[in-house]
């Protein structure tokens, strides 16, 4: 009772003060409770710290000083700087950039649908990946394809499920329940692929399926910082038409926003952030569903804030999955069956939870 | 032509339609039994190649889908009634998914479950997974909408199955045991299964269809409905439980088999009008046709092999599902 009392006592505090964050010329603006972007840096750095730890990890362990001096180039072992810069630290940062890339589009995508159960997992974007990555697998198509396969896969299902939305416009409800169709059709025409061709393609595809980061490299890396590059401030600019299109939408259109275009730069920028992630790691389950809650839990309603944070949550999240995925077991078993393994009891007790807090 | 005598002859043409599609899944399939077959194999067995595959193959896949889709229609039918909401069904809300659960822990836990062993752990699984859908919808929304419902159940299916792959990675032997079963598939069956699971299926269909009454009153708002003498709780509870072992038992002799329950009760409203003893009724009908029929789709639709008639029936069913989200307004039934 104490503690909660607590908490509520603190974010009241904290909600008052939030430093206002302009950036005119980019159509920026928004507040940013120190708070909440203490919290979001000092998240960074424990990723990195635990990044940095993880890649001592193996069966040829390396010290973490070998794994520093590697890392930022210092002359060190070759056979150290060949395992840490080629294999673990691509690794590493597809985790980080994967998660804050999914969890990012959850972020987007509940509050473009205003419900927080959306996530581009539910409205058919993964399993639109899904079924073209399936298709290029059991076909036998060249390893090289899949990546852009699963881009072109999420982002068609996207449009596939914006343009099956529109009726005078798009409503967030419509688009759950399209989306939740679409996904349907995706997932039976990907069982279908996987009950036809021979068990040994299907089983790939199945891995592939689950979401790993097994055999990411450097690619799929530098892929994803590009287009995070891009894509994060372009997320930070829709923060505010989002929270006008929270008002209702003639209460959005009587403040000047022009909602059809800004529900269809969310949806792109939610699609495409969701899409880059899957195509360099696999669609990796839950992630883009729970880190937004766990972020505006901390933070409160929808900021720029509140989108970085959710980021950083969901790069941790994928990392340290992907670390017990890799060394807690006896195999390596794909990290997106880890955290929707722990995931989604956590986000059912979180929901509990907020439930309870609404009634209380 | 009075309404009454309208929905009685819709009645009867999907008698005849039952019947007819009844007929094609006996005489249509690999192997070389057709039609002329089929009358003798039921009547005259002389233990030819053509009236074993119609008896030993085709009958008991038959009378199985005929059971599951009138469980799946009905089942959807009570689903929509006591949520008020168009879009529930024992599919999309979570329910296959919980019986699948359980049934997939079974296999992993005591090893070689058989079907007849499958139906109690699928009532556990269906009775956890509506009580865990209804409140995550209830939290998640300040009210349950049908979205909410919808997402609440999405969120459900996707987690169990998540769980599902968990356990199929770390155990071939399980996944060996149940790969085919979790496509939704009634394909070689033993009329063994069915004897078992027979009762369950009938005694749940009368109460499906008994329960029409009750259902017409909580269709007219709840307190109508408790005006007229209707006990609200009673009767939710009551279709509660004939949904859990619908749905549980056509999950246990059939896999996870979705939209069915969604399309049938939509068709069946189009045809006879609100009135739920005439939904529900036409229900008991227009399910079995629909699951039959993709079934028969299943076989003849590829070169080679077969598709399993869970897969036909989401890829025909979904666009049901994004026509009705399409409408506009998502009208509570």
């Amino acid at each position: 009772m104490i503690r909660r009392a607590r908490i509520r006592l603190l974010s009241r505090v904290t909600s008052r003060r939030r430093i206002p964050v302009r950036l005119e010329r980019l159509g920026i603006s928004t507040r940013i409770a120190p708070w909440t972007a203490s919290l979001t840096l000092l998240l960074t750095l424990a990723c990195l710290l635990v990044g940095a730890w993880s890649m001592t990890l193996g069966v040829y362990p390396i010290s973490v000083g070998e794994v520093f001096r590697a890392a930022v180039g210092f002359p060190a072992a070759p056979q150290d700087t060949f395992i840490v810069i080629d294999l673990r630290l691509p690794r590493v940062l597809v985790a980080l950039f994967a998660g804050g890339a999914l969890a990012a589009s959850g972020a987007i995508f509940q509050a473009l649908v205003r419900n927080p159960l959306a996530a581009p997992d539910i409205i058919g974007v993964n399993s639109g990946a899904g079924a073209v990555v399936v298709l290029l697998i059991v076909t036998g198509a060249p390893a090289a394809l899949i990546a852009p396969g699963a881009f072109a896969g999420a982002i068609a299902a996207a449009i596939t499920v914006y343009l099956l939305t529109w009726r005078h416009g798009i409503s967030g409800a419509r688009l759950v329940l399209v989306g939740i169709g679409v996904n349907a059709m995706l997932s039976a025409l990907i069982t279908l692929m996987i009950v036809r061709f021979p068990v040994d393609r299907a089983t790939l595809a199945v891995w592939w399926q689950s979401g790993t980061l097994h055999g990411s490299d450097a690619g799929d890396a530098r892929l994803l910082v590009g287009s995070l590059a891009i894509l994060l401030p372009a997320g930070m600019w829709f923060v505010r038409s989002a929270n006008v299109l929270s008002f209702g939408d003639d209460a959005a259109r009587g403040l000047g926003l022009r909602v059809e275009r800004a529900r269809l730069g969310m949806l792109a920028v939610g699609a495409a952030m969701a899409a880059v992630a899957i195509a360099a790691a696999g669609p990796i389950g839950f992630v883009a569903l729970i880190s937004p809650h766990i972020a505006r839990m901390i933070a409160g309603s929808f900021t720029a804030g509140v989108l970085l944070l959710s980021g950083a949550i969901g790069a941790a999240m994928v990392l340290i999955a992907d670390i017990v995925a890799q060394h807690a077991f006896a195999f390596p078993v794909p990290v997106g069956i880890l955290t929707a393994a722990v995931g989604a009891p956590y986000f059912i007790y979180l929901l509990a939870r907020a439930g309870r807090r609404a009634r209380s | 032509m009075g309404p009454s005598l309208r929905r009685l002859l819709g009645g009867i043409a999907l008698l005849v339609a039952l019947a007819g599609v009844t007929l094609v899944s006996l005489s249509i399939g690999s192997g070389n039994a057709t039609g002329v077959h089929v009358w003798g194999a039921l009547t005259a067995f002389d233990g030819s190649n053509e009236h074993i595959i119609v008896r030993e193959m085709r009958l008991p896949r038959t009378i199985i889908g005929l059971a599951v889709g009138a469980a799946l229609g009905v089942a959807g039918g009570l689903m929509q009634a006591i949520t008020r909401n168009p879009l529930a069904e024992p599919g999309i809300l979570g329910v296959n998914a919980g019986a699948s659960f359980a049934i997939v822990t079974a296999v992993y836990v005591f090893g070689a479950v058989s079907p007849l062993g499958y139906v109690w752990f699928a009532f556990l699984g269906a009775t956890c997974a509506v009580i865990v859908v209804y409140l995550l919808s209830t939290v998640a929304g300040s009210k349950s909408t049908p979205v909410t419902l919808a997402l609440a159940g999405v969120v459900v299916t996707m987690l169990l199955s998540s769980w599902i792959t968990l356990i199929l990675v770390f155990n071939e032997r399980t996944l060996d045991e149940v790969r085919f079963w979790l496509a939704g598939s009634i394909a070689d069956r033993d009329l063994g299964e069915l004897t078992y699971l027979a009762p369950f299926f009938t005694v749940a269909l009368v109460a499906g269809v008994l329960l029409a009454r009750q259902l017409n009153a909580l269709n007219l708002g709840d307190d109508v409905a408790r005006s007229l003498g209707v006990n609200i709780l009673r009767v939710r509870l009551l279709s509660g439980a004939v949904v859990v072992v619908l749905a549980g038992a056509a999950v246990a002799a059939a896999g996870p088999i979705g939209f069915v329950g969604l399309a049938v009760p939509h068709i069946a409203r189009a045809m006879a009008g609100a009135d739920y003893r005439w939904i529900q009724g036409y229900a008991v009908l227009l399910g079995p046709i629909l699951l039959v029929a993709a079934d028969t789709i299943g076989r003849v639709i590829l070169v080679s092999g077969e598709l399993q008639v869970g897969i036909i029936t989401a890829l025909l069913g979904a666009p049901v599902l994004i026509m009705l989200a399409r409408r506009r307004k998502l009208v509570s039934v």
